[in-house]
């Protein structure tokens, strides 16, 4: 299986280690990863609070290069990289207007036909069972909370992926490493997104409130797909013990690197390493190495 | 009316129970249009053979109208939803052999639209006078008729 | 055939603009015209002697009146027409005054105008054929379809009138969802206090035939004389032997394992049942889906039981058929499904509201149980995952209604006053309670309503919060509940113990199927459509067919009681009288000519077409042909406009008579 692979920003900076799991967990399950050349930002943030025609065109610019590629499907594993590509094809198709602009700035005509996919879909495609039967170290140990956060399955009519008030699909996946899932009840609640930067204060609580529900819950570890999630939700925690002293650290990882863990690889080699909350602890409730 | 104005014949073929009345109502309304229209009543638009309005034209008519119920109020209810799509179609075709669609009128006037018919009775004047006598197919049909 | 002209001047509402006398005299020419008059009241006892007269001395056949708007006159002059000795359809009218007089006001524009309008109605009229009005006999019997509040009024209206009834009701026991309810707004009566001593009246009366447990299946013919099959469900009961005594009841082994409908799912039931105490008829019914017997073929505990042998475990599926007057659909509606019985939530909108998952989020039918004296905890305030009181609800409103991107854009109506009547009731149970209300807007329009809702505010201290809630998770055994108070601008957290979602009144499930059945249209949202919304509230297009109740759209019981004896009325007016007259003016089919290509059926709106055999001289049947029901016919001739073959034509108005109408002014455009 071949697929077309957008990492943005995200993955070659704060987010490296899910771009480092998720290659060699794709590599283990048969999927070959090609990336696009020349790809540029996916018009996220910046982009579509100053200016509407950029937020579009930018991935309007990155879908044809897949296009050219001969993509039939594009991996996008950031969930607001996913949710810009998804949602300005969604856009174009919808807005003639719109496209005409489009196409004047690109400098082409759009016609993309590559489908636009996220991590949970991909490994949808791979299959439950391939994972299964792979999986060395079982996870049957430790209890999972999935967040998707507010882009991965946001607006639904453009993503038309799972659920969007009670999403299930990564529960299941993780399902194939043994691994047991939690209900909880903050699986796509705000983590405060990119106000991490100019809005410390905001998105300290808001974290805290997901962190809270999770353990409460029972999970020994939080699941994301989304390195800004993962950034705000595992960078923050000395914040928050700094404003609630009581507070208890849980670890947090990428999609990819729970299945890469139960896949037999070392915490090392999926980047867990680099994460601010230590997750030895979970490791060594699965036998793991770190 | 002065002598030299052109005055076209207009044909309309109605429905009984939305456009009639509503002609009616302009009536009892004391509402004036010109006069220059012939009342066909059928019970429903839903009736009307396009066959009706080629032989109204046969027959000399400038400009033909079909009015009836509105989308919804049709007495027989799906009539007048019928007779629109026979009507789009048809009026295709009439612009198809060269006739201008101008000569051709749908309309929804309901029992409570007498204006509404005065209106549209007066437009569909005025624009058939605008595009003059309907000589082409009166010719034809004249030579047509002579052959026979 | 000679046709007599009449040409009326109104007065000086004709005359002023039309000269009548001009009219009258070229009225004369045209060809088939042997008499022809003016007279200054047409429609006056004088001016209808004239007609009378001469058609009596001058012989006439037909008869053109040129006078005010058929709609205005046409039953006077046809009548007139009638008693001098001619066919009644032998009389047509030309409308010159509405169409011509008081619209113009040139004399000589509107004198030509009102001699064409003469012409076409001579050339019409001269194409008339006499006609006799169509008679069809009315079978006096009603079938109300079914067993709430509405259809229980409607049969017993009618059958109070003296005419049979056929009840038709789909669940075991009439009463349907009133049946449920604890008390009803805006007086706080027990619902099952006024409602019992009524079923018992239907079900003890002489002109009253129930059929519970029944379906319909199949409904033919048309207004006054429809057939009905009707399916009798197996209910593996003897209902002549058994006498409601409930022993099988009690021994059935299977308790609590059934979902018990009645009770919203918040109980259970045995594998054979009544829905509730006070069912009528009062006799079980087991549900195969569960019963061990069925499942198994061992037990037989309730045949060991019954002392009278009442059970019968090999019944089968009986069709009825009942011959009737009329029809009146009382089918009633359904609650939103919020997940209570999976495979039941065909719509699902509400994720965040923990449909399904949380067992204390509930809709109104099941707080009524909860509230309801006999219901699962005999009318004390318990929450369902562990029987506690709750001291702090909150009441959503509109879940489902008036939301076009999860829900129904339409509002349920209903919803405001329950919920109101709701935490009023909650109040009134648990005095230390805490009962908050998310709202839109308040719509308490009816008798006593707005004071009613005003009394849950300031005399129990319901606390009313404008605003939509976002979610609802479980935090330490507490449903956290968060909204937005749209009037304080701010957002709400509230810890609740129990939620009830006012969710939306949809239609029936199979309402679409019962409509095809009986050839009712339906709206978007699968509610019945009634003829006109505001002159024909309870009658469909399909004659003799009626609605009552919440079928129609979202109702409370005195509306739909009120649309259910209105219904009733309707169907009295029907068997009023022993024949209906029908206008013959329906369509025909000329059988040599007709191909059988059936383009008439597709756009009949009636289902008016039959297919009807072509025997050879073998009886063989050969082919088929189009044939109209006359019954069914409302002639409004658009099968006459379709067919390819000109093989189908609308009496009163087929293709000549209309060529010739337009013939008929051509001579004056030439």
């Amino acid at each position: 299986m071949i697929v077309g692979y957008y990492p943005g920003c995200s993955l070659t900076g704060t987010g490296k280690e899910y771009d480092m799991s998720l290659r060699k967990v794709l590599s283990l399950l048969d999927v070959q990863v090609e990336e696009i050349n020349d790809w540029c930002c996916c018009g996220a943030t910046s982009a579509h609070a100053t200016n509407h025609l950029l937020s579009v065109a930018l991935p309007a610019r990155n879908l044809m290069l897949a296009q050219k590629q001969n993509l039939n499907e594009l991996l996008a594993p950031c969930a607001a990289c996913y949710n810009r590509l998804i949602g300005s094809k969604h856009e174009i198709s919808h807005n003639a207007d719109l496209k005409k602009k489009v196409e004047f700035v690109l400098e082409e005509d759009f016609n993309s036909s590559t489908e636009v996919i996220n991590i949970v879909q991909l490994l949808q495609k791979v299959g439950k069972e391939k994972i299964k039967s792979l999986v060395k170290v079982s996870l049957k140990d430790i209890k999972v909370a999935c967040y998707y956060g507010c882009l991965l399955v946001r607006p639904n009519a453009v993503t038309k992926f799972d659920d969007a008030e009670n999403p299930t699909s990564m529960e299941d996946i993780i399902s194939a490493t043994g691994a047991l899932t939690v209900e909880w009840n903050y699986k796509t609640e705000c983590c405060g997104g990119a106000h991490s930067i100019a809005r410390k204060d905001i998105v300290t609580f808001l974290s805290k409130n997901i962190l809270d529900d999770a353990k409460l819950n029972g999970a020994h570890v939080i699941v994301v797909a989304c390195p800004m999630c993962h950034s705000n939700l595992d960078m923050r925690q000395r914040a928050i013990k700094k404003l609630y002293p009581s507070h208890e650290e849980i670890p947090v990882l990428y999609l990819s690197e729970l299945i890469g863990i139960a896949l037999g690889l070392n915490g090392k080699e999926l980047g867990i390493n680099l994460h601010f909350v230590d997750a030895i602890n979970l490791l060594q409730m699965v036998k793991a190495e770190m | 009316m002065s002598e030299e104005k052109f005055q076209p014949k207009i044909v309309a073929f109605v429905c009984n129970w939305c456009t009639y009345t509503g002609a009616d109502l302009a009536g009892t309304s004391r509402l004036k249009y010109q006069p220059n229209v012939r009342l066909i009543r059928l019970p429903c638009t839903g009736r009307i053979d396009p066959v009706f309005i080629i032989k109204a034209f046969e027959k000399g008519a400038d400009g033909v109208l079909v009015s009836g119920c509105h989308p919804g109020d049709c007495h027989y209810n799906l009539g007048n939803l019928h007779a629109r799509r026979r009507f789009i179609l048809f009026s295709e075709l009439m612009n198809y052999v060269g006739i201008d669609s101008s000569r051709l009128h749908f309309s929804w006037v309901s029992a409570s639209e007498g204006k509404k018919w005065v209106d549209v009775i007066n437009e569909v004047i005025d624009t058939v006078r605008e595009v003059g006598p309907f000589k082409k197919y009166q010719k034809i049909n004249k030579e047509f008729v002579l052959h026979e | 055939m000679k046709i007599g002209v009449f040409v009326c001047h109104c007065g000086e509402n004709i005359g002023k603009t039309v000269d009548c006398a001009t009219v009258a005299q070229r009225a004369a020419k045209i060809p088939g015209v042997a008499y022809s008059v003016d007279n200054k009241y047409m429609c006056s006892d004088p001016g209808q002697n004239v007609i009378k007269n001469a058609i009596r001395e001058k012989k006439l056949d037909a008869v053109v009146v040129a006078s005010c708007s058929p709609h205005m006159h046409e039953k006077t002059f046809r009548k007139a027409a009638a008693d001098a000795g001619i066919n009644k359809y032998l009389c047509e009218i030309a409308n010159v005054r509405e169409q011509c007089s008081w619209v113009h006001d040139n004399i000589p524009d509107a004198t030509d105008k009102a001699l064409d309008l003469v012409r076409i109605a001579v050339e019409k009229v001269k194409r008339n054929i006499p006609l006799t009005a169509i008679r069809v006999p009315v079978t006096k019997r009603a079938l109300v379809i079914g067993g709430g509040i509405s259809g229980i009024q409607a049969a017993l209206d009618i059958a109070n009138s003296g005419f049979e009834v056929v009840l038709v009701e789909k669940e075991p026991s009439i009463g349907g969802h009133m049946s449920q309810l604890s008390e009803t707004f805006p007086t706080l009566d027990c619902s099952q206090c006024i409602l019992t001593p009524r079923m018992v009246e239907v079900y003890q009366h002489p002109k009253i035939k129930l059929l519970t447990y029944s379906e319909v299946e199949k409904v033919e013919g048309f207004i006054g004389n429809f057939t009905v099959t009707i399916k009798k469900k197996a209910r593996s009961i003897d209902e002549e032997k058994c006498t409601g005594c409930g022993l099988c009841i009690q021994k059935c082994p299977i308790k609590k394992k059934a979902f018990n409908e009645f009770e919203e799912g918040l109980a259970t039931r045995p594998a054979i049942y009544v829905p509730f105490p006070q069912a009528v008829p009062n006799i079980p019914v087991i549900d195969r889906s569960v019963c061990t017997y069925y499942q198994t073929g061992k037990c037989q505990m309730c045949l060991k039981v019954c002392g009278r042998e009442a059970i019968l475990f090999e019944q089968q599926d009986t069709l009825v058929t009942e011959e009737v007057g009329s029809i009146v659909i009382a089918t009633g509606y359904k609650l939103y499904s919020i997940d209570k019985k999976p495979e039941d939530s065909e719509i699902k909108g509400y994720g965040e509201y923990g449909y399904g998952k949380y067992k204390d989020v509930i809709d109104g039918l099941q707080f009524e149980r909860i509230a309801s004296a006999s219901g699962p905890t005999n009318g004390e305030i318990l929450r369902p995952s562990d029987k506690t009181q709750p001291k702090k609800i909150v009441f959503i409103q509109c879940v489902g209604s008036r939301d076009e991107q999860k829900g129904f854009s339409y509002c349920s109506k209903i919803c405001c006053m329950y919920t109101a009547k709701h935490a009023m009731l909650y109040k009134h149970k648990v005095h230390d309670g805490e009962a908050y209300v998310f709202y839109m807007d308040i719509r308490a329009g009816g008798k006593m309503y707005e004071e009613f809702v005003r009394r849950a505010i300031e005399e129990d201290g319901v606390k009313y919060i404008r605003g939509r809630v976002s979610k609802i998770y479980r935090q330490n055994g507490k449903y956290i509940v968060k909204g937005e108070d749209t009037i304080a601008g701010m957002p709400v957290v509230i810890d609740a113990d129990m939620v009830v979602l006012a969710t939306a009144m949809v239609a029936q499930p199979n309402a679409s199927k019962l409509a095809q059945t009986i050839g009712v249209p339906y709206d978007k949202y699968g509610f019945y459509q009634e003829v006109h919304p505001k002159l024909r509230p309870v009658e469909v297009s399909t004659a003799g067919v009626f609605l009552a109740g919440a079928c129609q759209s979202p109702k409370d019981i005195p509306e739909s009681v009120a649309m259910a004896s209105a219904a009733a009325a309707k169907s009295l007016v029907l068997f009023g009288s022993d024949y209906l007259e029908r206008e013959p003016t329906v369509a025909v089919v000329n059988e040599a000519n007709c191909a059988g290509c059936f383009y008439c059926l597709k756009v009949c709106p009636y289902n008016a077409i039959e297919k009807k055999e072509v025997k050879n001289k073998l009886g063989e049947i050969i082919d088929y042909i189009a044939h109209v029901n006359a019954g069914l016919c409302q002639g409004c001739g658009t099968c006459n406009a379709t067919c390819p073959s000109k093989s189908i034509e609308l009496i009163g108005f087929n293709d000549e008579q209309i060529y010739a109408e337009i013939n008929a002014f051509s001579e004056s455009f030439v």
